[in-house]
């Protein structure tokens, strides 16, 4: 399973990396874009939204099934991936390389707490 | 424990993904479950159905109990090795299973069934066999494979191979079946295209799986033919009908058969009694998004469902089966709640695809 080390997760399945301007950015799992299957569709939330941590924020829908993404950590949406609107196909590709948004952390020490690769490889094995 | 099909461990070494399906752990897909698609509708494409259950019925009363049984009629089959599809009904009318009846003599005929309502079809059958006191025999084939080979070219790749079947099988029209050797070869399918489904002895399903990828059949799951079979506008079992739906409000009226006044097939009498409120359409989304069952419709004639939705492959956008009141035209703007919001979708007849063309 590819689980860079670098990254942050969370028990749903997202990844999360720390830019240096204090903003964080999101993405789905290498095991969670085999698992839904050719994806076509990406809705993606606006910048200058506020979430609360574990708020539904995106929707990536593959050929089978739709799967809500939840925001990591609180904090307000400053980006999302338009190249990835467009070629939903991408994530399959590279999940890691083709994020979904950026969001700036309400209390950056939030980060710290989700979940760090090898505990995120657990959970990923038992599903 | 899930039932596994003669095919299981030649799916597992092929690094299938495999789920539950009706109790059965079938692949559904291999690697992507697009490239499968666009297999069937390009080239050519396998499935393997041997979940779904082969019964035959023979006896002296087998036409006249079928004629009872099934919704359609199996008097309209004369010439051997024919194939019709029908719906089974309860005595409310209501879709007990959909299947595929095979005649080869007034006496002997070969039904095929789905997974998931195999044994209650059964236990249906064999009550009304002993309710009617037909002279018939049922028996249940467990012993047996099934192999969809779907596609433009999937009839020339069987023939590869397997030597000797093209002089047998070359000559089927569409619906119809041959016996070659231990092989019932049918020129059938659930995806739109043309191609066979060939019903063999579970010991040599294997090998015709090696030797059809050796010819250059591409190994498809349950994901593509899902999308494959909603292209071409065929209803699922349990998801576009069901125990309580009408077939009349299913898209499945050409499947009822009611030209012979005399003929008091199970579920007539309620068929009759209450026609067609409902009718089946397309729907392509006009907006950004993927449409899914049961999804709201609104129209000017009132409110109505989706029963299955995906993204469609060869149309490269949202599309679905609607079940709406009758007033709705074809060609006229619906809006479906997604996931809360209202996108615009239009009507269309079904199907959307046929033989790799769209339809739409």
């Amino acid at each position: 399973m590819n689980i860079p080390a670098e990254l942050k997760y969370t028990k749903s399945h997202e990844w999360i990396r720390r830019e240096d301007d204090g903003t964080v950015t999101i993405g789905i799992t290498d095991h969670a874009q085999e698992a839904l299957g050719d994806i076509v569709f990406l809705d993606l939330p606006e910048a200058g939204r506020v979430v609360a941590a574990g708020e539904e924020c995106a929707v990536v829908e593959s050929v089978k099934a739709a799967s809500d993404i939840y925001a990591p950590v609180a904090g307000e949406i400053v980006a999302a991936n338009d190249e990835a609107l467009d070629a939903p196909e991408s994530v399959n590709a590279d999940a890691y390389a083709n994020w979904l948004f950026k969001l700036k952390p309400a209390n950056a020490a939030d980060v710290d707490a989700l979940l760090d690769a090898a505990a995120y490889a657990d959970i990923a094995a038992d599903n | 424990m899930a039932r596994i099909t003669p095919l299981h461990a030649v799916h597992v070494a092929a690094g299938a993904r495999m789920v539950d399906f009706a109790g059965w752990d079938m692949p559904v897909n291999y690697g992507s479950q697009i490239e499968e698609h666009h297999a069937v509708r390009s080239d050519a494409g396998m499935f393997d159905v041997s979940h779904m259950l082969a019964l035959d019925l023979t006896g002296a009363d087998a036409t006249t109990f079928l004629r009872t049984l099934l919704a359609n009629d199996v008097a309209k089959l004369t010439v051997p090795g024919k194939a019709l599809y029908s719906c089974m009904l309860n005595d409310e009318g209501g879709v007990i299973d959909d299947l595929i009846v095979y005649y080869f003599a007034a006496d002997t005929f070969r039904i095929v069934v789905n997974a998931g309502t195999a044994d209650k079809d059964v236990a249906w059958m064999r009550k009304q066999i002993a309710r009617t006191g037909a002279n018939v025999t049922l028996d249940a084939h467990r012993d047996l494979a099934m192999i969809a080979v779907q596609g433009p070219n999937a009839r020339a790749k069987t023939w590869h191979a397997i030597p000797g079947s093209e002089s047998a099988s070359a000559g089927l029209k569409p619906f119809f079946a041959a016996q070659v050797g231990d092989m019932l070869i049918a020129r059938t399918g659930y995806t739109g295209e043309d191609g066979f489904e060939i019903t063999l002895p579970a010991t040599q399903a294997a090998d015709l799986w090696q030797s059809l990828t050796a010819a250059g059949v591409a190994p498809c799951g349950l994901g593509a033919r899902d999308t494959l079979r909603l292209e071409a506008g065929m209803n699922l079992y349990g998801q576009d009908m069901d125990e309580a739906t009408s077939p009349l409000n299913a898209g499945l009226s050409w499947t009822v058969d009611l030209k012979d006044a005399d003929r008091a097939f199970i579920g007539r009498a309620a068929l009759e009694a209450a026609p067609a409120t409902q009718q089946m359409l397309g729907l392509v989304l006009l907006e950004r998004g993927v449409l899914r069952a049961h999804q709201q419709v609104f129209t000017d004639a009132g409110e109505g469902e989706t029963t299955s939705g995906t993204f469609s492959p060869t149309l490269q956008q949202a599309i679905a089966f609607a079940r709406v009141p009758l007033g709705v035209a074809v060609g006229s703007t619906v809006e479906v709640d997604i996931r809360g919001k209202r996108l615009k979708a239009r009507t269309v007849k079904l199907p959307f695809v046929r033989n790799g063309q769209s339809l739409i």
